[in-house]
């Protein structure tokens, strides 16, 4: 990567030059912490004390029983607030505050990031605004709430299909007018340099983790892991601690939606083109025209038509595998966790589990896969449970 | 006409921006003559994008509504030319990075000068991302402008000063287009790019009406309006009586900038 931020031919900084100043600063503080200690020792002392880390890496023995294979669930989704967001969310907090911004501002699709932010604002006494499609907080409205206890202002965004990208479109445009005073602390490893690093950065604890703790169990690294991509983070977070260890065979799952033949998807890596899109170049689902192409996904945090810069190198150069499964598929596997280990999945997860179902044939019962179980589910229970009553009445 | 220097050689230039495809094509047409006639310098053609960051709502939805009926980059880039050829006054295009690159930059660049378009302007593509863009234009000799804002670094400022070609496009506010208060420093502001910037300076972004622009114009070389053409042409229903609001506005304009 070069200082501009490009991971191969994709990355950089395509944003209006308003935005500049900011996120010239935002690098240079980011340069300064990564090598800080006593800021890595106060993120690590929150990650520890506040959100729980680490997290368990899980045998599940029934879902090894039921597929075939070693299954571990990497449990993001026992961390404060219920998902791999928060790793990023205290950072990025303990960035603004040396920034000095007192404003926090924040796009969310399922609300998981938007709930970490507000969790992170609350804790260091900031103000915060929540930018969200019109149609996640329908199908989100818990995690609404639980936003608004905590103190920040949920913005409803009416454009577009009323989903992620259009939030993100809103959290720029509002970054733009207000760049003077707040921070935008974007939720996936997207958007211009230096966020794809910073939020990668964040997150490889995932990856840290799991690296040490497969190794005192299995005593070997994984033969595979598995995780869902929308913007990216949970896949890079988990993937970019393993990019070096060639054993380790990787997947990123996005989310095929209604299926990829009847283009209501957001399988971007193996259906869009290279485009640019909030801030950065990269794979993107776009019309032959060069307009963004609205995704569809039936999971709020896959619904994103881009996908972080760095998954576009990781899939030319070969080093990830990206499959997609559909909501069908993500639901069923969201069933079977809840139902064999008493876990309850994020749909975004389920994607995860779900490629873990269809690979089961091919997997020798020694084979050690990891999934990132990146978020918890019952935030989920509105959009899956049509899909439950067409199996089952009693719910 | 491809010059862009002469619409600053007497008084301040007028350039109002109209969203190329808003209602239709045909009416754009119409728009950019009776805005001509009314004593635009040169005209600003939107490019339609469905995720423009640096718009406010007014232009984001004659955006959206151009894309709604059906205009694409490859209708804008034809409709320029076809008011290249009726107009006397420079064509200028406004939009975002990734329509271009879909259409292919060097085929973009060699059709806009085809066109007779005069120059480009890409708010999302900063001079560091610029080269590969900037080059192809000028290659075909069409300008690449070059944009700058009250909170720009001075070494970023003076990188732009020696980039910079036509004339450079000073955004008025911190903020996206069509919004209100201009930014508080605006004579210091203006005074900096001055310093570094060899070519006319054109203000632009919260221009909304006769009065703002004949505040800013003895500060600059040329003020561009956008929003407030694109609301008044709306908001009289578009067709020929939104035409002839929007150069109406326009000659209020150039009346009280003199």
């Amino acid at each position: 990567m070069n200082k501009k931020g490009y991971f191969g031919p994709y990355g950089g900084c395509y944003v209006p030059e308003t935005l500049f100043p900011a996120l010239e600063e935002l690098d240079r503080v980011y340069q300064e912490v990564r090598t800080d200690g006593d800021f890595q020792e106060e993120l690590k002392v929150l990650l520890n004390k506040y959100s729980g880390r680490p997290t368990p890496l899980y045998y599940a023995e029934r879902l090894s029983d039921a597929l075939g294979a070693k299954i571990y669930l990497k449990r993001e989704d026992l961390n404060h607030t219920g998902a791999h967001k928060i790793n990023n969310a205290l950072g990025q907090a303990l960035i603004a505050r040396r920034l000095g911004k007192r404003r926090i501002i924040a796009e969310t699709g399922a609300g998981q990031h938007g709930v970490a932010s507000a969790t992170a604002a609350a804790r260091f006494g900031m103000e915060c605004t929540v930018f969200m499609g019109e149609l996640d907080i329908e199908r989100q409205r818990m995690n609404v709430d639980r936003m608004r206890l905590l103190g920040a202002e949920v913005v409803p965004v009416s454009s577009g299909n009323k989903t992620l990208k259009d939030a993100t479109n809103e959290a720029i445009r509002h970054w733009v007018a207000h760049v003077e005073d707040c921070h935008y602390i974007i939720g996936s490893v997207v958007g211009p340099h230096p966020y794809p690093s910073m939020v990668r950065d964040f997150q490889r604890i995932i990856g840290d983790e799991t690296k040490e703790q497969i190794m005192a169990d299995e005593g070997r690294l994984p033969d595979v892991v598995v995780a869902c991509v929308g913007g990216g983070s949970n896949a890079m977070g988990i993937f970019y601690p393993f990019v070096e260890d060639g054993s380790v065979r990787m997947i990123g799952v996005e989310a095929a939606g209604h299926g990829v033949e009847t283009g209501e998807h957001a399988v971007t890596l193996s259906e869009g083109r290279v485009g640019v899109l909030h801030g950065s170049r990269s794979y993107l689902l776009q019309t032959d025209d060069g307009q963004v192409i609205e995704p569809y996904s039936l999971s709020a945090g896959l619904d994103y038509p881009g996908v972080g810069p760095q998954h576009s190198f990781f899939k030319d150069s070969g080093r990830v595998e990206y499959v997609s499964v559909t909501d069908y598929q993500a639901v069923a596997a969201y069933g079977e966790l809840c139902s064999l280990e008493g876990i309850i999945p994020a749909l975004e997860s389920s994607h995860a589990l779900a490629q873990v179902s269809v690979m089961a044939p091919e997997l020798d019962e020694n084979t050690v896969v990891v999934v990132n179980l990146s978020g918890r589910g019952d935030k989920d229970m509105d959009s899956v449970r049509p899909f439950l009553l067409k199996e089952d009445d009693r719910i | 006409m491809r010059d862009l220097k002469v619409i600053f050689d007497g008084g301040t230039a007028l350039i109002p921006f109209v969203m190329a495809g808003d209602p239709d094509l045909e009416t754009t047409v119409s728009l950019v003559e009776a805005m001509v006639k009314a004593g635009a310098d040169a005209v600003e053609l939107g490019m339609p994008f469905s995720d423009p960051l640096a718009d406010g709502p007014v232009i984001q939805e004659a955006g959206q509504r151009a894309l709604a009926c059906g205009t694409t980059l490859e209708s804008v880039v034809k409709i320029a030319g076809e008011i290249a050829g009726k107009v006397a006054v420079p064509i200028i295009l406004m939009g975002y990075f990734n329509p271009i690159m879909s259409y292919g930059v060097d085929r973009f660049a060699s059709d806009l000068a085809d066109a007779g378009v005069a120059a480009v302007i890409v708010p999302d593509l900063p001079f560091d991302e610029g080269d590969e863009l900037h080059d192809a234009l000028r290659a075909h000799g069409v300008t690449p402008i070059l944009m700058v804002s009250p909170n720009i670094a001075d070494d970023r400022l003076a990188e732009i000063g020696r980039r910079a070609e036509g004339f450079v496009y000073c955004v008025s506010l911190l903020g996206v287009t069509g919004q209100g208060s201009l930014h508080e420093g605006m004579a210091s502001y203006i005074e900096r790019v001055r310093r570094n910037v060899s070519v006319p300076l054109a203000l632009g972004f919260g221009i909304d009406g006769p009065e703002r622009a004949a505040q800013v114009a003895p500060l600059v070389d040329g003020v561009v309006v956008g929003s407030a053409v694109v609301k008044a042409v709306h908001g009289s229903g578009g067709g020929p009586k939104g035409v002839a609001c929007g150069a109406k506005l326009i000659g209020e304009i150039a009346s009280a900038i003199g």
